[in-house]
């Protein structure tokens, strides 16, 4: 189960290893939860909007125009993070930077706890990032930092994160940006 | 897809109309044929939209490669050609995968080995890359005969390893094999194994749906990695060559990356489960004390000692065939090993790793005197009677 806080420094924690596995189509995974997915993104909104410096960290398929999905999901985050409140960090290069990131600026698989700890970041979302890629970072996370992650993936979802959305597509996300407007206005944001 | 419309037929680049795989598994009608293994082989890699092979001739799978060369010749493989070993095999359908090709090879043995440090690579850059594992076991002087012992090696490489009986599971377990690895969440390599030379070389009926109809083609933007596109951004720059720079990649990488990979054969179990059935099969009384664990040709022997040791010795038993090792089937085995009091493991190979795997799950979860026996290796057979003898000796001893 994907716990909040730091889990440790090694081995690194992989839920499947404690059951956890992606949800099915139609629902969300929160922790260790199975939920309706409006459940799961007015949770991911709350976190977005309580925690301190929520970032979205966009993947190159959203960051790169290679389709028409990758043009309006990319228009899609940049609203949502402007309901949020949020900052973008790009995750636009998995290659392992020498001699290091610049984690002011950017995110690298490879070291993703380097920029999290820079920002003091304790909530994200990963979007558009490629699933392997995704999951290693989600998992140095989940073992260093207390950060909350939220993935919203497109295809099967990322059982490390603490709230995983599967099938994210430009539909969902509009629907995401429609609950977090509504959780904003609860909050009296 | 049974119902499907003239409007929504498509057809893959060998002209064969694409299925869902459900479809092809469980639904089209099948015929009987009577053929070997090697040639079951053939007739899966032809409906299953295969992009590439790569082959190279060790026995006793040489025959698998080269009918699948024949698929090229006929327009149903898109590229074949020989490496120059093993180890440029496995390293060139390495390539072809990451290229974004449905890529299939077979390999025995030996040949194994020699390719043996790209199979953790395969599993490492999450490529779904199938290797049919005609098993032949490893030994100097060599031997070409049926044995399994690489098998125990290929364990930990982070590959998927499922273990075909016969004929008819081989056929299938290459089809559900590239159904199950493509999954996004999945995408590792599945190696199947099935036993040379008792499978591979003798001929059993087998059930074989329409050869007009195939597997859908793989699509490589699903990859959990990004496909090397040189025209397409996301992957044109994001993919050093898989060891440059793996020094700059800190130690918690590493660990993560192979954690990733163990997880991703995880995820693979809901899809395994339904495209092959069950992770296991049983045959023989549910209830029985006696219980024989086993894959490929040593589960059919079992079966047979089943059969023998109710007709002849009035004793209960039963088979609990294990379907896929990574993952290996552990609640499964718990479950049906509940009653057991004696467990049995016949094996093809001198080391028992199918007793070592039985014995780490079942540690302080079952009762039962887990019993490595009887083994055989290096070409011998294991009759069935022989199997019975064990058993036989075993509880007069007790």
């Amino acid at each position: 189960m994907a716990k909040l806080g730091p889990m440790g420094f090694s081995p690194y924690p992989a839920a499947v290893k404690e059951g956890v596995l992606n949800p099915p189509e139609g629902k969300a995974l929160l922790f260790d939860e199975m939920v309706d997915e409006e459940i799961a993104m007015k949770k991911a909104a709350r976190a977005m909007l309580t925690r301190e410096n929520p970032t979205i960290f966009p993947g190159p398929q959203v960051l790169y125009a290679w389709s028409e999905d990758a043009k309006k999901k990319a228009k899609l985050i940049k609203e949502l993070a402007d309901v949020f409140g949020a900052k973008i960090i790009p995750m636009y290069d998995y290659r392992p930077k020498y001699p290091k990131i610049n984690p002011e600026v950017e995110i690298n698989p490879n070291h993703p706890n380097l920029t999290i700890w820079h920002n003091n970041i304790k909530a994200c979302i990963f979007v558009g990032v490629h699933c392997h890629y995704a999951n290693v970072a989600l998992k140095i996370i989940r073992a260093e930092t207390d950060c909350f992650t939220i993935a919203l993936c497109s295809m099967e979802g990322h059982e490390d994160a603490m709230i995983t959305l599967r099938d994210q597509h430009p539909s969902e996300l509009e629907k995401f940006i429609e609950i977090a407007k509504e959780v904003k206005r609860e909050l009296d944001k | 897809m049974s119902n499907i419309s003239a409007q929504e037929v498509q057809y893959n680049k060998s002209g064969q109309k694409i299925v869902s795989p459900d479809y092809l598994l469980f639904e089209a009608p099948r015929e009987k044929f009577f053929m070997t293994g090697s040639e079951a082989v053939k007739e899966a890699v032809k409906r299953a939209s295969v992009d590439a092979s790569v082959s190279y001739p060790i026995t006793p799978q040489s025959e698998a490669a080269h009918l699948i060369g024949e698929l090229w010749v006929e327009g149903y493989v898109g590229v074949y050609f020989r490496g120059e070993s093993e180890f440029g095999v496995m390293s060139e359908v390495a390539g072809c995968a990451l290229a974004g090709a449905r890529t299939i090879t077979t390999t025995s043995g030996p040949g194994t080995l020699r390719a043996f440090e790209n199979f953790p690579m395969w599993a490492g850059t999450r490529i779904p890359v199938q290797l049919v594992l005609m098993a032949r076991g490893v030994n100097a002087p060599l031997s070409i005969q049926p044995d399994n012992l690489e098998v125990g090696f290929l364990l930990d490489t982070g590959c998927m390893i499922w273990y075909a009986e016969n004929a008819q599971d081989l056929f299938d377990m290459i089809l559900a094999g590239f159904a199950v690895a493509e999954h996004p969440s999945v995408h590792v390599p599945v190696i199947t194994v099935v036993d040379g030379f008792f499978v591979s070389h003798t001929r059993e009926a087998i059930m074989l749906p329409p050869e007009d109809i195939a597997l859908p083609p793989y699509n490589p933007y699903k990859a959990p990695m990004p496909v090397i596109d040189l025209e397409a951004p996301p992957g044109r720059f994001l993919r050093d060559p898989f060891v440059m720079k793996s020094n700059y990649i800190s130690y918690a990488t590493h660990a993560s990356w192979q954690f990733e990979v163990r997880a991703a054969i995880e995820r693979s179990r809901p899809y395994a489960k339904h495209y092959l059935r069950g992770l296991i099969e049983e045959f023989g009384n549910p209830d029985a004390e006696i219980v024989f664990v086993a894959t490929g040709t040593a589960a059919s022997q079992a079966k047979e000692a089943v059969r023998l040791l109710k007709d002849e010795e009035g004793v209960d038993a039963k088979v609990v065939k294990l379907k896929t090792i990574r993952p290996f089937p552990e609640e499964e085995l718990k479950v049906a090993t509940k009653n057991a009091k004696y467990i049995f493991v016949p094996e093809f190979n001198v080391v028992g790793w199918l007793e070592r795997e039985v014995r780490k799950v079942l540690y302080k979860h079952s009762d039962a005197e887990i019993i490595g026996t009887p083994r055989v290796a290096g070409g011998m057979t294991m009759p069935a009677e022989v199997i019975v003898s064990e058993v036989m000796n075993n509880l007069r001893v007790k």
